[in-house]
């Protein structure tokens, strides 16, 4: 199963993913002319931050999805070939139990339309556009196991340079 | 295919193939772009920030000083106006200072070339000319270095604009007062808390734009005239073929003319040419790339091995022996690239220095021996070139530069009437400007190219300076035959004069030209510039002097189309002014357009619309 992963150590706050999602849901694709439309595009993802750090968060499209549980008019489900928790514009009622339950707070009430909005990870894209938009490679696109195996050779480097000093202790900061 | 030129094409490949990375590779590692930096609404101009606009109308809509994206995109517009300016008047400074120098005989090799030039403009500075020229040329330094700080008053070269233009710039209250003065205003207004209503920002814009137009620019431009000859029609060569496999080849590549006039001379140099044979070359082979490359083709005829983009592949032809740098528009990359080959790339401007770059600091005082000195140092770098790595793919093309002012009025038989009755006529539709840079998001030279044939297939006269009119010398534009793929009323009128179509008119600062000639035309026609059938464009622009460059162009009341998006776009106050209000302040706007045919069209258009403006 693929997702979107975050490397919380790269994230710099530039928000590129916040613009190019916005202009990945517009009707243009293009962010000169993305700026113009009526109405505007929205992004999915919002960056926010906390100390010193900065996240971006979208929907984790979650396997036990409290929004799909909560929502009354079946407008949100969870696909079982993808993955994701898709959302049916015609049946959401703007009730906003979704968004109250989210614990990320990753659904996002669109007054103007009375819908919600959230991630679709951009079904019509090889790469979400957030991911192919992170400069510092901040978002990740990938397998869930391949994205663990990596965490997991990266700790094992850490772990086994500490113990054998064959690297400065710098190396780990 | 990423250039319109074979050689480039071939040698990104080969560069590809060697593990060489690229301005194209770059620009794809950078993409996306920043979407705050292409819409100008990213604000670092204090430590509060940075901030940024949300584009799409939600929150943050405000700087943390209360700056909306007007002011923020104003204040970076600005910004980039002044850095603009600021290069053109600095080499024009310089210049002023040769100039000074050359007068008191403390520059061996630097003289006084174009005697009556300097008359004609110690006289516009009120400067008593029956004396030695080099009295005259010392008071006209000293005269021309006031104009930059300047307390009071216009700068003087502003006088030469029609009556009406210099009216309009009163009543805005833009007429520039000195020419660092402007751009240091600039500088300040757009500090935190200063200036803070966009529009006001975007006037004094206008005001330090002209300041390098009918400023720095020109002083660069006629006081190098003065110094090394005012250009007059010249054959020679452009594209990478002009480098040879059995000759030291040597490029200048930068802006200003001073240190390349003195390359030219030491390339002659009869002990250097032995000494190169000695190393098993059979010569010295000079050219140049970008302005700096323009200026000694205007004068010397110098060939050209190419504009902006074909730096980096320069070396990569692996026939390079050294790249001699001045200032502006040099790629950090060169130095990187250059370890790959031979090739040594030689800094010589003390304010621009690069990491593993050999520096031989050039000082006009000792021009000609430091010139020796560098080219004797390319010599010896000849028997280190690898042969097996040479690949030059492409045979030069002919071409004709050296359309000064001066130049033209006397292939027109000694005035501008022939010019000014085909234009009455309709033989000559009109006169389009189209200058500027290279820019990797546009495949090499073709906006450049393109809109150049259809300007000239509706019988506009195209004048071209910078990486412009290389381009344009690369596909044989600048031959008077090219006349043949004009409309019937331009081709009649070149070939009567045995003209080109497209006049190379010399380097970016030469621009400055343009606006003589167009006054020159608005004068003999008592009209104001912005009632001509004049059009601008800058289809590939990249750098902040072209930004300098399409806003004094406009402010001169010449409709300007960009190329390529400027970072604007985050206000719509500031793009309506640009492209809209500044019609009814200045009488000429800002449009932006990508398709070169398109953009030609709306040039088109509007000479179209201003020829019935006169009854024509």
């Amino acid at each position: 199963m693929k997702g979107i992963f975050i490397d919380i150590e790269k994230c710099i706050g530039c928000k590129s993913c916040e613009i190019y999602c916005a202009v990945s849901h517009s009707a243009s694709k293009q962010i000169f002319s993305a700026i113009f439309e009526d109405p505007l595009p929205a992004e999915r993802v919002k960056v926010e931050s906390y100390n010193a750090f900065s996240i971006p968060i979208q929907c984790r499209h979650c396997e036990e999805a409290p929004c799909v549980d909560a929502c009354p008019s079946g407008a949100l489900s969870k696909e079982t070939e993808t993955g994701i928790v898709a959302m049916d514009q015609g049946r959401c009622i703007g009730c906003w139990m979704c968004a109250m339950v989210c614990p990320f707070g990753a659904i996002i009430p669109k007054m103007d339309s009375k819908v919600i909005i959230k991630c679709d990870r951009c079904p019509d894209l090889d790469e979400p556009a957030c991911v192919n938009a992170c400069p510092t490679n901040a978002l990740l696109f990938g397998e869930l196991s391949e994205v663990m195996k990596k965490s997991r050779k990266k700790a094992a480097q850490i772990t086994i340079s500490a113990i054998k000093k064959e690297i400065s202790i710098g190396g780990l900061i | 295919m990423k250039s319109m030129e074979k050689s480039v094409n071939i040698l990104i490949e080969k560069a590809e193939n060697e593990g060489i990375e690229l301005a194209w590779d770059r620009l794809k590692k950078q993409e996306p772009q920043c979407g705050f930096g292409l819409l100008g609404i990213c604000c670092r101009i204090c430590n509060m920030g940075p901030c940024r606009i949300n584009p799409f109308g939600d929150e943050p809509k405000k700087g943390v000083c209360g700056a909306t994206a007007d002011v923020i995109v104003a204040r970076n517009l600005g910004r980039m106006i002044a850095a603009g300016a600021a290069a053109h008047s600095d080499h024009g400074r310089d210049i002023v200072h040769t100039l000074l120098l050359a007068s008191q005989g403390k520059a061996r090799g630097y003289e006084i070339k174009d005697e009556a030039k300097l008359k004609v403009i110690a006289a516009e500075f009120k400067i008593d000319t029956n004396r030695d020229k080099n009295d005259v040329a010392k008071d006209l330094a000293k005269g021309v270095m006031q104009e930059f700080g300047m307390e009071k008053g216009e700068i003087q070269f502003i006088k030469r604009a029609p009556a009406k233009r210099r009216e309009i710039w009163e009543k805005l209250g833009i007429l520039p007062r000195g020419i660092d003065r402007e751009i240091v205003e600039m500088m300040h207004r757009t500090h935190i808390g200063v200036d803070n209503d966009y529009a006001n920002i975007i006037l004094h814009g206008l005001r330090t734009s002209l300041s390098d137009g009918w400023g720095g620019s020109m002083v660069a431009t006629e006081l190098s005239d003065i110094l090394f000859g005012t250009p007059k029609p010249v054959k020679s060569k452009v594209n990478l073929g002009v480098l040879k496999e059995d000759a030291v080849n040597i490029i200048v590549h930068g802006h200003e003319p001073t240190l390349s006039e003195m390359i030219v001379l030491a390339s002659k140099d009869p002990d250097l040419i032995a000494l190169a044979k000695k190393n098993g070359a059979k010569g010295i082979n000079l050219s140049g790339m970008c302005c700096t490359g323009n200026e000694i083709l205007m004068r010397k005829g110098v060939p050209v091995s190419g504009n902006f983009l074909n730096q980096e592949v320069a070396i990569i032809t692996g026939a390079v022996e050294a790249i001699i740098v001045d200032v502006q528009c040099i790629m950090p990359s060169l130095t990187e690239i250059a370890k790959c080959y031979h090739t040594d790339i030689i800094s010589t401007s003390p304010k621009a220095k690069f990491t593993g770059a050999l520096h031989m600091e050039f000082h006009e005082d000792k021009g000609e021996d430091i010139a020796k000195k560098i080219v004797k140092k390319a010599i010896e770098n000849f028997p280190k070139r690898n042969k097996e790595k040479v690949l030059i793919p492409d045979k030069p093309v002919e071409m004709y530069a050296g359309f000064s002012v001066e130049a033209i009025v006397e292939a027109l038989g000694g005035k501008l009437d022939p010019l000014i009755d085909a234009i009455k006529a309709g033989k000559i539709k009109g006169i389009a400007a189209v200058v500027g840079c290279n820019n990797p998001k546009v495949k090499h030279d073709q906006s450049h190219v393109e809109m150049t044939k259809k300007l000239i297939e509706n019988d506009i006269l195209v004048l071209e300076t910078g990486c412009v009119a290389i381009a344009a010398a690369k596909v044989g534009l600048l031959v008077p035959e090219a006349s043949e793929k004009a409309g019937n009323g331009l081709k009649s009128v070149c070939k009567a004069f045995g003209i080109p179509p497209v006049l190379h008119m010399g380097s970016c600062v030469d621009i400055s030209r343009i606006l003589v000639a167009v006054s020159a035309i608005a004068n003999a026609l008592g009209v104001d510039i912005s009632d001509l059938p004049v059009a601008g464009a800058a289809p590939e622009w990249m750098s902040e002097k072209a930004v300098s460059i399409g806003t004094y162009v406009i402010a001169s009341g010449v409709f300007t189309v960009l190329g390529t998006v400027p970072p604007v776009l985050g206000s719509a106050e500031v793009v309506d002014l640009l492209t809209n209000g500044a019609e009814g302040l200045i009488g000429a706007k800002f449009a932006v357009e990508v398709d070169p045919i398109k953009g030609a069209d709306l040039m088109i258009d509007h000479i179209k619309a201003k020829r019935k403006g006169l009854g024509l």
